[in-house]
Protein backbone atom coordinates (compact mmCIF):
# COMPACT_ATOMS: atom_id res chain seq x y z
CA UNK A 1 0.00 0.00 0.00
CA UNK A 2 1.25 3.45 -0.92
CA UNK A 3 1.84 5.43 2.27
CA UNK A 4 0.91 9.06 2.86
CA UNK A 5 4.01 11.20 3.04
CA UNK A 6 5.15 13.57 5.73
CA UNK A 7 7.42 16.20 4.20
CA UNK A 8 9.65 18.68 5.98
CA UNK A 9 10.07 21.99 4.21
CA UNK A 10 13.14 23.99 5.03
CA UNK A 11 12.87 27.64 4.11
CA UNK A 12 16.33 29.04 3.50
CA UNK A 13 17.22 32.69 3.33
CA UNK A 14 20.80 33.88 2.84
CA UNK A 15 22.11 30.42 3.65
CA UNK A 16 20.28 29.80 6.92
CA UNK A 17 16.96 28.18 7.69
CA UNK A 18 14.26 30.61 8.72
CA UNK A 19 10.79 30.36 10.10
CA UNK A 20 8.43 32.10 7.69
CA UNK A 21 5.28 33.87 8.83
CA UNK A 22 2.80 34.92 6.14
CA UNK A 23 5.59 35.29 3.53
CA UNK A 24 6.61 38.52 5.33
CA UNK A 25 8.41 37.87 8.61
CA UNK A 26 11.44 35.60 8.91
CA UNK A 27 13.02 34.30 12.09
CA UNK A 28 16.38 32.47 12.00
CA UNK A 29 16.48 28.77 12.94
CA UNK A 30 19.87 27.30 12.03
CA UNK A 31 22.08 25.62 9.47
CA UNK A 32 20.46 23.57 6.69
CA UNK A 33 22.92 20.66 6.92
CA UNK A 34 22.18 20.12 10.62
CA UNK A 35 18.43 20.16 10.07
CA UNK A 36 18.70 17.73 7.14
CA UNK A 37 20.80 15.33 9.20
CA UNK A 38 18.33 15.35 12.09
CA UNK A 39 15.23 15.05 9.92
CA UNK A 40 16.82 12.18 8.04
CA UNK A 41 17.63 10.28 11.22
CA UNK A 42 14.10 10.91 12.52
CA UNK A 43 12.67 9.13 9.50
CA UNK A 44 11.11 12.00 7.54
CA UNK A 45 9.67 10.81 4.20
CA UNK A 46 10.97 13.68 2.08
CA UNK A 47 12.70 17.02 2.42
CA UNK A 48 11.94 20.15 0.42
CA UNK A 49 14.51 22.93 0.52
CA UNK A 50 13.14 26.26 -0.65
CA UNK A 51 15.63 29.06 -1.06
CA UNK A 52 13.61 32.26 -0.88
CA UNK A 53 16.64 34.52 -1.26
CA UNK A 54 16.45 33.96 -5.00
CA UNK A 55 12.90 35.27 -5.34
CA UNK A 56 13.18 37.96 -2.67
CA UNK A 57 16.42 39.49 -3.88
CA UNK A 58 15.67 38.69 -7.53
CA UNK A 59 18.90 36.76 -8.01
CA UNK A 60 19.46 33.37 -9.64
CA UNK A 61 19.45 30.09 -7.71
CA UNK A 62 22.09 29.54 -5.06
CA UNK A 63 23.93 26.31 -5.85
CA UNK A 64 26.28 26.62 -2.86
CA UNK A 65 23.43 25.60 -0.60
CA UNK A 66 23.79 22.00 -1.80
CA UNK A 67 27.39 21.67 -0.61
CA UNK A 68 26.76 20.11 2.75
CA UNK A 69 23.15 19.02 2.78
CA UNK A 70 23.25 16.07 0.39
CA UNK A 71 25.91 14.06 2.20
CA UNK A 72 23.61 13.02 5.02
CA UNK A 73 20.33 12.95 3.14
CA UNK A 74 19.07 9.45 2.33
CA UNK A 75 15.53 10.55 1.61
CA UNK A 76 14.29 12.36 -1.51
CA UNK A 77 15.40 15.97 -1.65
CA UNK A 78 13.56 18.63 -3.63
CA UNK A 79 15.13 22.00 -4.34
CA UNK A 80 13.29 25.19 -5.17
CA UNK A 81 14.07 28.86 -5.49
CA UNK A 82 14.81 30.94 -8.55
CA UNK A 83 14.98 28.07 -11.06
CA UNK A 84 14.34 29.30 -14.59
CA UNK A 85 16.29 27.03 -16.95
CA UNK A 86 16.90 23.39 -17.83
CA UNK A 87 20.62 23.95 -17.27
CA UNK A 88 19.98 25.00 -13.67
CA UNK A 89 17.85 21.90 -13.05
CA UNK A 90 20.59 19.72 -14.49
CA UNK A 91 23.11 21.33 -12.16
CA UNK A 92 20.93 20.84 -9.06
CA UNK A 93 20.34 17.19 -9.96
CA UNK A 94 24.08 16.71 -10.44
CA UNK A 95 24.67 18.21 -7.00
CA UNK A 96 22.36 15.67 -5.37
CA UNK A 97 18.80 16.95 -5.70
CA UNK A 98 16.13 14.44 -6.75
CA UNK A 99 13.36 16.79 -7.81
CA UNK A 100 12.94 20.48 -8.37
CA UNK A 101 10.19 22.84 -7.38
CA UNK A 102 9.20 25.55 -9.85
CA UNK A 103 7.00 28.52 -9.02
CA UNK A 104 7.62 31.95 -10.56
CA UNK A 105 9.12 30.54 -13.76
CA UNK A 106 5.93 28.55 -14.37
CA UNK A 107 3.77 31.65 -13.91
CA UNK A 108 5.97 33.65 -16.21
CA UNK A 109 6.44 31.00 -18.90
CA UNK A 110 4.21 27.92 -18.49
CA UNK A 111 5.91 26.15 -21.41
CA UNK A 112 9.05 25.95 -19.25
CA UNK A 113 7.28 23.20 -17.24
CA UNK A 114 6.82 21.17 -20.44
CA UNK A 115 10.39 21.76 -21.52
CA UNK A 116 11.73 20.56 -18.15
CA UNK A 117 9.38 17.55 -17.98
CA UNK A 118 10.47 16.42 -21.44
CA UNK A 119 14.10 16.28 -20.35
CA UNK A 120 13.83 15.04 -16.77
CA UNK A 121 10.48 13.23 -16.80
CA UNK A 122 7.38 14.67 -15.13
CA UNK A 123 8.10 12.82 -11.85
CA UNK A 124 11.03 15.22 -11.38
CA UNK A 125 9.05 18.47 -11.71
CA UNK A 126 7.00 19.81 -8.82
CA UNK A 127 5.07 23.00 -9.45
CA UNK A 128 4.51 25.10 -6.37
CA UNK A 129 1.25 27.05 -6.21
CA UNK A 130 0.86 29.76 -3.59
CA UNK A 131 -2.73 30.71 -2.92
CA UNK A 132 -3.92 33.87 -1.25
CA UNK A 133 -7.42 34.37 0.16
CA UNK A 134 -9.26 33.16 3.21
CA UNK A 135 -12.34 31.56 1.67
CA UNK A 136 -13.45 29.59 -1.38
CA UNK A 137 -14.94 32.68 -3.03
CA UNK A 138 -11.72 34.65 -3.19
CA UNK A 139 -8.88 32.15 -3.62
CA UNK A 140 -6.36 33.53 -6.10
CA UNK A 141 -2.95 32.33 -7.20
CA UNK A 142 -0.27 34.49 -5.58
CA UNK A 143 2.88 35.53 -7.41
CA UNK A 144 5.49 35.72 -4.65
CA UNK A 145 8.16 37.02 -7.02
CA UNK A 146 6.16 40.12 -7.87
CA UNK A 147 4.29 40.17 -4.59
CA UNK A 148 0.81 40.34 -6.10
CA UNK A 149 -2.26 38.18 -6.60
CA UNK A 150 -3.03 36.86 -10.08
CA UNK A 151 -6.45 36.83 -11.70
CA UNK A 152 -6.78 33.06 -11.89
CA UNK A 153 -7.94 30.69 -9.20
CA UNK A 154 -5.95 27.70 -7.90
CA UNK A 155 -8.04 25.00 -9.64
CA UNK A 156 -7.61 26.43 -13.15
CA UNK A 157 -3.91 26.88 -12.58
CA UNK A 158 -3.49 23.37 -11.10
CA UNK A 159 -5.19 21.85 -14.16
CA UNK A 160 -3.05 23.90 -16.46
CA UNK A 161 0.28 22.94 -14.85
CA UNK A 162 -0.80 19.28 -14.89
CA UNK A 163 -1.43 19.49 -18.62
CA UNK A 164 1.93 21.24 -19.07
CA UNK A 165 3.69 18.23 -17.55
CA UNK A 166 4.00 18.85 -13.79
CA UNK A 167 4.43 15.65 -11.77
CA UNK A 168 3.23 16.99 -8.43
CA UNK A 169 1.65 20.12 -7.01
CA UNK A 170 2.96 21.77 -3.88
CA UNK A 171 -0.01 23.78 -2.63
CA UNK A 172 0.55 26.51 -0.05
CA UNK A 173 -2.00 28.73 1.63
CA UNK A 174 -0.33 32.10 2.10
CA UNK A 175 -2.92 33.14 4.67
CA UNK A 176 -2.20 30.09 6.81
CA UNK A 177 1.59 30.15 6.35
CA UNK A 178 3.21 30.35 9.78
CA UNK A 179 -0.19 30.93 11.44
CA UNK A 180 -0.29 27.61 13.36
CA UNK A 181 -4.04 27.66 12.70
CA UNK A 182 -4.15 24.40 10.76
CA UNK A 183 -4.27 23.62 7.04
CA UNK A 184 -6.87 25.18 4.76
CA UNK A 185 -8.96 22.07 4.05
CA UNK A 186 -11.43 24.01 1.85
CA UNK A 187 -8.56 24.83 -0.47
CA UNK A 188 -6.84 21.43 -0.50
CA UNK A 189 -9.62 18.98 -1.37
CA UNK A 190 -11.02 20.78 -4.46
CA UNK A 191 -7.51 21.04 -5.92
CA UNK A 192 -6.81 17.35 -5.20
CA UNK A 193 -10.07 16.40 -6.92
CA UNK A 194 -9.38 18.52 -9.98
CA UNK A 195 -6.07 16.86 -10.96
CA UNK A 196 -4.71 13.33 -11.43
CA UNK A 197 -1.24 14.09 -10.07
CA UNK A 198 -0.29 14.00 -6.36
CA UNK A 199 -0.90 17.13 -4.27
CA UNK A 200 1.25 18.16 -1.32
CA UNK A 201 -0.58 20.33 1.23
CA UNK A 202 1.35 23.08 2.94
CA UNK A 203 0.85 26.07 5.21
CA UNK A 204 -0.54 26.29 8.72
CA UNK A 205 0.71 23.35 10.79
CA UNK A 206 0.81 24.21 14.46
CA UNK A 207 0.77 20.71 15.96
CA UNK A 208 0.61 17.07 14.78
CA UNK A 209 -3.19 17.08 15.03
CA UNK A 210 -3.37 19.43 12.04
CA UNK A 211 -1.50 16.91 9.89
CA UNK A 212 -3.86 14.16 10.97
CA UNK A 213 -6.82 16.36 10.04
CA UNK A 214 -5.55 16.72 6.44
CA UNK A 215 -5.13 12.96 5.99
CA UNK A 216 -8.52 12.22 7.51
CA UNK A 217 -10.53 14.85 5.65
CA UNK A 218 -8.82 15.21 2.28
CA UNK A 219 -7.15 12.98 -0.32
CA UNK A 220 -3.87 14.90 -0.37
CA UNK A 221 -0.93 12.55 -1.05
CA UNK A 222 1.41 14.33 1.30
CA UNK A 223 1.51 16.98 3.98
CA UNK A 224 4.35 19.39 4.39
CA UNK A 225 5.25 21.25 7.54
CA UNK A 226 8.12 23.55 8.27
CA UNK A 227 8.25 25.42 11.50
CA UNK A 228 6.90 22.94 13.99
CA UNK A 229 9.51 20.26 13.21
CA UNK A 230 12.34 22.52 14.32
CA UNK A 231 11.56 23.10 17.92
CA UNK A 232 11.14 19.72 19.58
CA UNK A 233 13.17 16.55 19.78
CA UNK A 234 11.96 13.60 17.63
CA UNK A 235 9.16 15.84 16.27
CA UNK A 236 8.88 13.75 13.10
CA UNK A 237 8.67 10.43 14.93
CA UNK A 238 6.08 11.63 17.44
CA UNK A 239 3.96 13.10 14.64
CA UNK A 240 4.15 9.80 12.79
CA UNK A 241 3.34 7.86 15.95
CA UNK A 242 0.13 9.88 16.28
CA UNK A 243 -0.71 9.33 12.61
CA UNK A 244 0.04 5.61 12.82
CA UNK A 245 -2.30 5.10 15.76
CA UNK A 246 -5.14 7.16 14.31
CA UNK A 247 -4.90 6.37 10.67
CA UNK A 248 -2.37 3.63 9.75
CA UNK A 249 -1.25 4.56 6.23
CA UNK A 250 2.09 5.95 7.31
CA UNK A 251 5.67 4.70 7.24
CA UNK A 252 7.38 4.52 10.62
CA UNK A 253 10.41 2.32 10.94
CA UNK A 254 12.92 4.25 13.00
CA UNK A 255 14.38 2.42 15.98
CA UNK A 256 12.46 4.62 18.40
CA UNK A 257 8.83 4.31 17.36
CA UNK A 258 6.89 5.49 20.44
CA UNK A 259 4.82 2.33 20.36
CA UNK A 260 2.21 2.39 23.11
CA UNK A 261 2.63 6.09 23.86
CA UNK A 262 -0.29 8.46 24.26
CA UNK A 263 -0.90 12.11 23.55
CA UNK A 264 -2.57 14.88 25.53
CA UNK A 265 -5.37 16.98 23.98
CA UNK A 266 -2.78 19.49 22.72
CA UNK A 267 -1.08 16.60 20.83
CA UNK A 268 1.96 16.61 23.07
CA UNK A 269 3.47 13.29 23.99
CA UNK A 270 2.47 12.17 27.50
CA UNK A 271 5.15 11.06 29.91
CA UNK A 272 5.43 7.29 30.38
CA UNK A 273 4.96 5.76 33.80
CA UNK A 274 7.91 5.88 36.20
CA UNK A 275 8.06 2.07 36.33
CA UNK A 276 8.39 1.83 32.57
CA UNK A 277 11.14 4.45 32.48
CA UNK A 278 12.97 2.73 35.35
CA UNK A 279 12.94 -0.57 33.42
CA UNK A 280 14.31 1.18 30.33
CA UNK A 281 17.38 2.22 32.33
CA UNK A 282 18.59 -1.36 32.46
CA UNK A 283 17.65 -2.41 28.95
CA UNK A 284 20.57 -2.73 26.59
CA UNK A 285 19.84 -1.40 23.12
CA UNK A 286 22.25 -2.50 20.39
CA UNK A 287 23.00 0.02 17.67
CA UNK A 288 21.86 -1.23 14.28
CA UNK A 289 24.65 -2.04 11.84
CA UNK A 290 23.71 -1.77 8.19
CA UNK B 1 44.51 -2.62 -5.90
CA UNK B 2 41.09 -2.31 -4.37
CA UNK B 3 38.47 -2.26 -7.10
CA UNK B 4 35.80 0.37 -7.22
CA UNK B 5 32.15 0.55 -8.07
CA UNK B 6 31.58 2.66 -11.18
CA UNK B 7 28.50 4.88 -11.13
CA UNK B 8 27.76 5.59 -14.75
CA UNK B 9 27.33 9.27 -15.47
CA UNK B 10 25.28 9.51 -18.64
CA UNK B 11 23.64 12.84 -17.95
CA UNK B 12 20.27 11.66 -16.65
CA UNK B 13 21.14 10.25 -13.24
CA UNK B 14 21.18 11.51 -9.67
CA UNK B 15 24.76 10.23 -9.55
CA UNK B 16 25.77 12.07 -6.39
CA UNK B 17 22.92 10.69 -4.30
CA UNK B 18 23.99 7.18 -5.27
CA UNK B 19 27.62 8.00 -4.60
CA UNK B 20 26.82 9.35 -1.11
CA UNK B 21 24.91 6.21 -0.23
CA UNK B 22 27.77 3.95 -1.36
CA UNK B 23 30.28 6.13 0.46
CA UNK B 24 28.22 5.88 3.64
CA UNK B 25 28.45 2.09 3.34
CA UNK B 26 32.21 2.29 2.72
CA UNK B 27 32.31 1.29 -0.96
CA UNK B 28 34.88 3.18 -2.98
CA UNK B 29 33.19 4.52 -6.04
CA UNK B 30 33.78 6.71 -9.03
CA UNK B 31 31.28 8.75 -11.04
CA UNK B 32 32.35 8.25 -14.60
CA UNK B 33 31.64 7.80 -18.27
CA UNK B 34 35.20 6.74 -19.17
CA UNK B 35 35.47 3.31 -20.75
CA UNK B 36 38.62 2.59 -18.82
CA UNK B 37 36.94 3.15 -15.43
CA UNK B 38 33.99 1.00 -16.48
CA UNK B 39 36.32 -1.83 -17.55
CA UNK B 40 38.29 -1.69 -14.30
CA UNK B 41 35.28 -1.49 -11.98
CA UNK B 42 34.16 -4.41 -9.84
CA UNK B 43 30.51 -3.55 -10.36
CA UNK B 44 28.42 -0.96 -12.17
CA UNK B 45 25.51 1.19 -11.12
CA UNK B 46 23.25 2.73 -13.75
CA UNK B 47 21.19 5.40 -12.00
CA UNK B 48 18.47 7.33 -13.76
CA UNK B 49 16.08 10.22 -13.36
CA UNK B 50 14.55 11.47 -16.57
CA UNK B 51 12.92 10.49 -19.80
CA UNK B 52 13.58 7.21 -21.63
CA UNK B 53 14.50 8.86 -24.95
CA UNK B 54 17.07 11.14 -23.30
CA UNK B 55 18.66 8.15 -21.55
CA UNK B 56 18.95 6.19 -24.83
CA UNK B 57 20.29 9.20 -26.73
CA UNK B 58 22.90 9.87 -24.06
CA UNK B 59 24.04 6.24 -23.84
CA UNK B 60 24.68 6.37 -27.59
CA UNK B 61 26.19 9.87 -27.62
CA UNK B 62 28.68 8.94 -24.91
CA UNK B 63 29.43 5.66 -26.76
CA UNK B 64 28.53 3.63 -23.69
CA UNK B 65 26.35 0.94 -25.27
CA UNK B 66 29.18 -1.19 -26.65
CA UNK B 67 31.35 -1.07 -23.56
CA UNK B 68 28.36 -1.92 -21.36
CA UNK B 69 27.39 -4.84 -23.58
CA UNK B 70 30.89 -6.18 -23.38
CA UNK B 71 31.26 -5.82 -19.60
CA UNK B 72 27.79 -6.93 -18.61
CA UNK B 73 26.83 -9.52 -21.22
CA UNK B 74 30.20 -10.95 -22.20
CA UNK B 75 32.15 -10.57 -18.96
CA UNK B 76 29.14 -10.88 -16.66
CA UNK B 77 30.03 -7.91 -14.48
CA UNK B 78 27.30 -7.14 -11.88
CA UNK B 79 25.18 -4.09 -12.70
CA UNK B 80 22.38 -2.41 -10.79
CA UNK B 81 19.93 -0.30 -12.78
CA UNK B 82 17.92 2.17 -10.71
CA UNK B 83 14.51 3.56 -11.78
CA UNK B 84 15.06 4.84 -15.34
CA UNK B 85 18.34 2.90 -15.23
CA UNK B 86 16.23 -0.24 -14.77
CA UNK B 87 13.82 0.72 -17.52
CA UNK B 88 16.61 1.09 -20.11
CA UNK B 89 17.53 -2.56 -19.43
CA UNK B 90 14.34 -3.38 -21.33
CA UNK B 91 13.67 -3.23 -25.05
CA UNK B 92 11.21 -0.40 -25.68
CA UNK B 93 9.21 2.19 -23.79
CA UNK B 94 5.79 3.63 -24.34
CA UNK B 95 7.28 6.94 -23.12
CA UNK B 96 9.48 7.25 -26.21
CA UNK B 97 8.31 5.13 -29.16
CA UNK B 98 11.09 4.41 -31.63
CA UNK B 99 13.87 4.45 -29.05
CA UNK B 100 15.57 1.14 -28.23
CA UNK B 101 16.84 0.36 -24.74
CA UNK B 102 19.79 -1.91 -23.96
CA UNK B 103 17.51 -4.91 -24.50
CA UNK B 104 19.13 -7.17 -21.89
CA UNK B 105 15.82 -8.14 -20.33
CA UNK B 106 12.78 -9.03 -22.40
CA UNK B 107 10.57 -6.22 -21.19
CA UNK B 108 8.47 -3.38 -22.43
CA UNK B 109 8.08 -0.21 -20.37
CA UNK B 110 4.44 0.84 -20.09
CA UNK B 111 2.64 3.85 -18.70
CA UNK B 112 0.39 3.38 -15.68
CA UNK B 113 -3.18 3.35 -16.97
CA UNK B 114 -5.75 5.79 -15.54
CA UNK B 115 -7.08 4.19 -12.41
CA UNK B 116 -9.78 5.38 -10.10
CA UNK B 117 -8.38 7.40 -7.21
CA UNK B 118 -4.78 6.50 -7.98
CA UNK B 119 -2.54 9.39 -8.84
CA UNK B 120 0.14 9.10 -11.51
CA UNK B 121 3.15 9.49 -11.10
CA UNK B 122 3.35 6.82 -8.41
CA UNK B 123 5.24 8.85 -5.81
CA UNK B 124 6.11 7.89 -2.29
CA UNK B 125 6.84 5.00 0.04
CA UNK B 126 5.25 1.73 -0.92
CA UNK B 127 5.65 -1.77 0.44
CA UNK B 128 6.96 -4.59 -1.72
CA UNK B 129 6.45 -8.34 -1.59
CA UNK B 130 9.84 -10.01 -1.88
CA UNK B 131 10.84 -13.27 -3.60
CA UNK B 132 14.59 -13.34 -3.06
CA UNK B 133 16.01 -14.05 0.40
CA UNK B 134 19.61 -12.89 0.04
CA UNK B 135 18.89 -9.64 -1.78
CA UNK B 136 16.24 -8.68 0.80
CA UNK B 137 18.10 -10.00 3.85
CA UNK B 138 17.72 -8.18 7.17
CA UNK B 139 14.62 -6.30 6.08
CA UNK B 140 11.11 -6.52 7.42
CA UNK B 141 8.65 -8.89 5.76
CA UNK B 142 7.15 -6.25 3.49
CA UNK B 143 9.78 -3.52 3.37
CA UNK B 144 9.11 0.09 2.30
CA UNK B 145 10.97 1.73 -0.53
CA UNK B 146 10.68 5.13 -2.20
CA UNK B 147 9.15 5.12 -5.69
CA UNK B 148 8.82 8.00 -8.13
CA UNK B 149 7.76 6.99 -11.64
CA UNK B 150 4.97 7.18 -14.24
CA UNK B 151 6.04 4.09 -16.20
CA UNK B 152 6.55 0.51 -15.07
CA UNK B 153 8.71 -2.38 -16.22
CA UNK B 154 6.45 -4.93 -17.87
CA UNK B 155 8.29 -8.26 -17.89
CA UNK B 156 7.78 -11.94 -17.19
CA UNK B 157 7.42 -13.00 -13.56
CA UNK B 158 10.56 -15.08 -14.07
CA UNK B 159 12.69 -12.00 -13.57
CA UNK B 160 10.77 -10.35 -10.71
CA UNK B 161 12.44 -10.65 -7.31
CA UNK B 162 10.06 -8.14 -5.70
CA UNK B 163 6.64 -6.85 -6.61
CA UNK B 164 4.82 -3.70 -5.68
CA UNK B 165 1.09 -3.15 -5.86
CA UNK B 166 -0.28 0.09 -7.32
CA UNK B 167 -3.68 -0.74 -8.73
CA UNK B 168 -2.12 -4.01 -9.93
CA UNK B 169 1.12 -5.84 -9.11
CA UNK B 170 4.17 -4.78 -11.11
CA UNK B 171 7.89 -5.71 -10.81
CA UNK B 172 9.62 -3.56 -8.18
CA UNK B 173 12.92 -5.38 -8.57
CA UNK B 174 14.21 -7.79 -11.19
CA UNK B 175 17.24 -10.00 -11.54
CA UNK B 176 18.75 -12.13 -14.26
CA UNK B 177 22.20 -13.56 -13.50
CA UNK B 178 24.47 -10.53 -13.00
CA UNK B 179 21.82 -7.94 -13.89
CA UNK B 180 19.73 -6.36 -11.15
CA UNK B 181 17.14 -3.64 -11.66
CA UNK B 182 15.14 -1.75 -9.05
CA UNK B 183 12.22 0.51 -9.87
CA UNK B 184 12.43 2.29 -6.50
CA UNK B 185 15.32 4.47 -5.32
CA UNK B 186 17.44 2.59 -2.76
CA UNK B 187 19.70 5.64 -2.41
CA UNK B 188 16.63 7.53 -1.18
CA UNK B 189 14.97 4.78 0.85
CA UNK B 190 16.80 5.43 4.10
CA UNK B 191 17.97 2.42 6.11
CA UNK B 192 16.10 -0.08 3.91
CA UNK B 193 17.79 1.22 0.79
CA UNK B 194 21.25 1.15 2.35
CA UNK B 195 20.67 -2.42 3.52
CA UNK B 196 19.58 -3.39 0.02
CA UNK B 197 22.77 -1.98 -1.53
CA UNK B 198 24.79 -3.89 1.06
CA UNK B 199 22.90 -7.13 0.30
CA UNK B 200 23.32 -6.82 -3.46
CA UNK B 201 27.05 -6.16 -3.25
CA UNK B 202 27.47 -9.02 -0.78
CA UNK B 203 25.56 -11.34 -3.05
CA UNK B 204 28.06 -10.60 -5.82
CA UNK B 205 31.03 -10.83 -3.42
CA UNK B 206 32.09 -7.21 -3.73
Amino acid sequence: MLKKRLIATLIVRNGIIVQSVGFRKYLPVGKPEIAVEFLNSWGIDEIVLLDITASNEKTGPNFAIMDNVTRSCFVPLTIGGGITSVGQIQRFLNLGADKVCINSAALEKPEFVTEAANVFGNQCIIVSIDVIGASVADYKVFDAYRGCAMRMGPIDWAREVESMGAGEIYLTSVNRDGSKAGYDLDLIEPVVQSVDIPVIASGGAGHPGHVLEVFKKTNASAVSAANFFHFSEHSVITTKALLRDAFHGIRLNTHADYEGCSFDPGYRLKKRSDDYLEDLLYERIEAEVI
Amino acid sequence: MERKVAIIDYGVGNVHSVSHALMFLGYRNVITRKHDDIRKAAALVLPGVGAFSQAVINLNDFCLTDVLNEEVIVKRKPIIGICLGMQVLGITSEESPGYKGLGWIAAEVNRFPHMHNLKVPHVGWNTVAVYHDSIFRNLEEEPHFYFDHSFYFNCSDLYAIAKCDYGFPFPAAIMQNNIVGVQFHPEKSQTNGLKLFRNIFRYFDI
